[in-house]
């Protein structure tokens, strides 16, 4: 057992979010208005860097049900995305996963499926959780293809959940059991 | 009439009445399981008043109680916990009184829920999740509309195993095409 790779990775390593350092470039990605629907549901609303170190309080707060870590470049220290559980229920040791990587040139470079494989490790190896679920808009295909590769199983389409662009789209939610995770996959 | 039905009304919370009722209910346990995620705790009446007034003030949240028609008991209760951006909402029901179990008092206060949520609260959709062990309230659902929408597996644990919780839907069209 490697304690220390719980957090490293080849390309990119996950770290806790530095208020003073991070909070301008997240205010910048919530003016990223493709990364931003992609990534949430919520109607976008660009924040300022003020806002955004209220909200690292806010989730001080609520860290018995909520983790959240900065995606790192190894090379250069740079941030680039989040990956996230919350609505953890310890009962049951369920949880939502959540995850991101805010600029297009920051894609399909393999900081994601990295950063998401360390995340489902220490998801199920560090937390001990038995289910991970992720709920993505049906238009987002992208994400879809890489739930699907790290072997999440689609379960439920709520339909119509979703308004954008005067169309309807579904809330299609995605799971993956302890048993089902394979730690290479993606 | 919006709210009323033929064996049932929908009326606000009214704290001093259904504070006590609601400390009642959190402590049987087999009803508690029907519809909580989390796990059962019991609670005093003082905790459900604030659990209550909290939904009560929440504008978001449009809770009712459930009253008999005939002789006015408050027999549970209903809410609809809106997403208003969406124009989309959870359902929640419960009837704490076992002598109204599948009687017919749960269905039709879903469907006067809906109706509100639909008629009243110009909704798309409404969203409700139901564990599968729980046949009767499943039956239910389907009888006012509500269509499976998927599984999420093994959710829960409880009595020693895994269960799965089922998502329903019902969307406005499909609301309109079951003869309100």
């Amino acid at each position: 057992m490697n304690h220390n790779s719980l957090f490293e990775g080849q390309l990119v390593c996950l770290a806790p979010f530095d208020p003073d350092k991070d909070a301008e470039t997240e205010a910048r990605w919530t003016h990223n208005t493709d990364y931003m629907r992609q990534t949430f549901f919520e109607p976008l609303r660009p924040l300022s860097v003020a806002q955004v170190k209220k909200k690292y309080e806010e989730a001080h707060k609520k860290e018995e049900r909520n983790f959240r870590f900065a995606i790192r470049t190894r090379a250069d220290d740079r941030l680039i995305g989040f990956v996230a559980l919350e609505w953890i229920e310890w009962v049951h040791g369920v949880a939502r996963f959540q995850f991101g990587i805010a600029e297009a040139a920051d894609r399909g470079q393999g900081y994601g499926a990295e950063a998401v494989r360390l995340m489902l490790n220490y998801s199920f190896n560090e937390l001990n959780l038995y289910r991970l679920a992720a709920s993505v808009g049906s238009y987002n295909t992208g994400a879809i293809r890489f739930l699907e590769r790290l072997g999440f199983q689609q379960e439920v389409r709520r339909r119509e959940a979703i308004q954008r662009d005067g169309q309807y789209w579904d809330d299609v939610l995605y799971a993956l059991l302890r048993d089902e995770w394979k730690p290479t996959a993606g | 009439m919006l709210l009323t039905g033929s064996l049932t009304r929908l009326v606000a919370l009214e704290a001093d009445q259904d504070a006590e009722l609601h400390a009642r209910w959190s402590r049987d346990v087999e009803f508690f399981h029907l519809f909580n995620f989390g796990p059962a705790r019991g609670a005093t009446a003082k905790q459900a008043r604030e659990w209550l007034e909290r939904d009560a003030d929440d504008p978001n949240t449009f809770v009712f109680t459930i009253l008999t028609q005939d002789g006015g008991k408050r027999i549970g209760l209903t809410d609809l916990s809106v997403l208003p951006r969406w124009q989309d909402a959870y359902l929640g029901i419960g009837i704490g009184e076992r002598d109204y179990w599948g009687k017919g008092y749960g269905t039709e206060a879903v469907r006067l829920v809906a109706q509100f949520g639909f008629a009243e609260l110009n909704l798309h959709r409404i969203t409700l999740s139901v564990f599968e062990f729980n046949t009767r309230a499943i039956r239910s659902y389907e009888k006012v509309g509500f269509v499976v929408e998927g599984r999420s597996r093994q959710l829960i644990q409880r009595a020693g195993r895994r269960w799965d919780s089922i998502t329903m839907g019902l969307l406005r069209s499909d609301w309109k095409n079951h003869g309100y």
